[in-house]
């Protein structure tokens, strides 16, 4: 190696950076924002990374119709107007769509259920992709399978756009438990829990070792106020997304800096407290009952 | 009471968790800091990296005064990444109300690499760690100037990457994310301030 000036043998898109990248974004929140001004409220309050999107979850719950990738333009001029990664979400299976945010320079890729999906059967394959993907999940098997379809990090699913957290207390807990409930097991033992539960065995394994996922893992999906975050902090999960839940409230300004500080904070509840005073009103919300079963988006993607 | 050296960790946001494993394989013991009380015990601190923007707002002025009074004195302080950024004196393309805590005579640039498909892996040479080690630059920053009394540790291609100034040092890239130990023990061996 020449003195000072090394060759450069850098290697781009590799597992290592982007796993690392969820690893930086770590204790952080993610918002959901629709406009480059948005953004940059979200930034000043905190955020590690902003969503990208024409329209939060609750909207689209609302307007109903097929929801898809946000226009390029849009992503753009949020690109342009902060500092922090932005992510964007393409359609279950819709990997031209993921081509497409790839090419504008998208930090992150959201395969989000929230979007109507494009491929009833098939994931999309991310290896070949050297921007990172996230995927949402309800249990275990599910975070494992979209991990060995390249996903470098994971979110529990939650029922975004309801400003109801026990979706997401309901994921978070059914990962959890089943890494839990690897303890001990002995590898003919993994094997046929890795069938049972539709995960590669080699992952689950992996899982096993560590005792938590091998990727990081986000909570999402319906977190509306400081206590949901440090709930979810709490139960287990690395980080939190905000989707309708910042800006479909009375101040999302406050709303933003409290959340961000709750998911820091999460084991001081005196500071949670402090964090929780006059923030306005939080987004209305929806009882999950009362929303018909082909509404629901968790049960999207396999 | 234990006399083992203790070494805090900037825990508000970031690869924390990655700092305090890899002080799990030396002798010392790693510390989770996130308030002005947490500071008071240990003996140096890293700062870690995750996004600064973030960290800087997380930040109590009660820690910020601590942090810069305690480097000051003496505490040795090393920084990777975003870590790197909240050192740094100067800092270009970063939010103008970004105030870095400036514990260093560098001027730094944000995500000088471009986008995340821009992040690499890559090998980096330096004497302070014997050789050839293994760098993770996830969008990394890049050192733009430094005063007479920063020394160059590493170079990448024609940007340095690692510096040194008395007790403190700043790396653009992640060693944390590498099985190798030589940039931690390597900090590791700067003395403390007299307590």
């Amino acid at each position: 190696m020449a003195e000072g000036t090394p060759p450069l043998n850098d290697r781009r898109g590799t597992w290592k950076v982007k796993a690392g990248l969820a690893e930086m974004l770590k204790g952080g929140v993610i918002m959901d924002v629709v406009t480059a001004e948005q953004a940059k409220i979200a930034e000043d309050a905190g955020a590690v990374a902003v969503m990208a999107l024409e329209r939060v979850p609750a909207d689209i719950r609302r307007e109903g119709g097929v929801a898809r990738m946000s226009d390029p333009g849009l992503i753009t001029a949020i690109i342009d107007a902060v500092t922090i990664p932005v992510m964007a979400k393409c359609r279950i299976g819709h990997f031209v769509e993921a081509q497409i945010l790839e090419s504008l320079g998208v930090d992150y890729i959201d395969e989000s259920e929230v979007l109507t999906p494009a491929d009833e059967e098939h994931h999309i394959n991310k290896h070949p992709f050297k921007v990172p993907f996230v995927c949402g999940c309800r249990d275990l098997g599910e975070a494992l399978r979209r991990i060995t379809e390249g996903a470098a990090m994971i979110r529990t699913k939650g029922e975004a756009g309801t400003g109801n957290v026990v979706e997401a207390v309901r994921h978070m807990r059914a990962v959890t438990g089943g890494i839990r409930k690897l303890h001990g097991m002995g590898p003919e033992e993994l094997v046929v829990e890795a069938k049972r539960i539709g995960a590669p065995s080699d992952l689950l394994e992996e899982t096993a070792r560590l005792g938590r996922l091998p990727v990081v893992n986000f909570a999402a999906g319906g977190i509306a106020t400081p206590a949901d975050a440090a709930l979810m902090m709490q139960l287990g999960c690395d980080g939190i997304f905000v989707g309708s839940g910042i800006f479909k409230a009375e101040n999302p300004s406050a709303r933003a800096k409290a959340i961000v500080a709750a998911t820091t904070y999460f084991d001081r509840p005196d500071i949670l407290a402090d964090a929780s005073k006059s923030l306005g009103k939080a987004m209305r919300g929806l009882e999950i009952g009362t929303i018909p079963q082909e509404e629901l988006l968790a049960s999207r993607g396999w | 009471m234990s006399t083992r050296r203790r070494v805090g960790v900037l825990a508000l946001q970031g690869d924390f968790r990655e700092h305090l494993a890899a002080l799990r394989a030396t002798e010392v013991e790693g510390v989770p800091v996130r308030l002005a009380t947490d500071l008071e015990n240990v003996d140096a601190l890293i700062l870690p990296g995750g996004e600064s923007t973030t960290m800087a707002r997380l930040m109590e002025p009660a820690l910020r005064d601590s942090i810069q009074r305690r480097v000051a004195a003496g505490m040795p302080v090393m920084g990777t990444c975003a870590g790197m950024i909240l050192m740094a004196r100067d800092v270009t393309d970063g939010r103008v109300d970004q105030e870095p805590l400036q514990l260093m005579d560098i001027g730094v640039r944000r995500n000088a690499y471009g986008r995340q498909i821009d992040s690499f892996e890559a090998e980096v040479e330096s004497h302070a760690i014997g050789g050839v080690g293994p760098a993770v630059f996830i969008r990394a920053p890049q050192l733009v100037q430094h005063g007479d009394s920063v020394e160059e540790l590493a170079r990448h291609g024609d940007q340095v990457v690692a510096v040194r100034q008395g007790n403190r040092l700043a790396l653009a890239f992640h060693p944390e994310l590498t099985p190798d130990r030589r940039w931690h023990q390597y900090f590791l061996t700067f003395n403390g301030e007299k307590r």
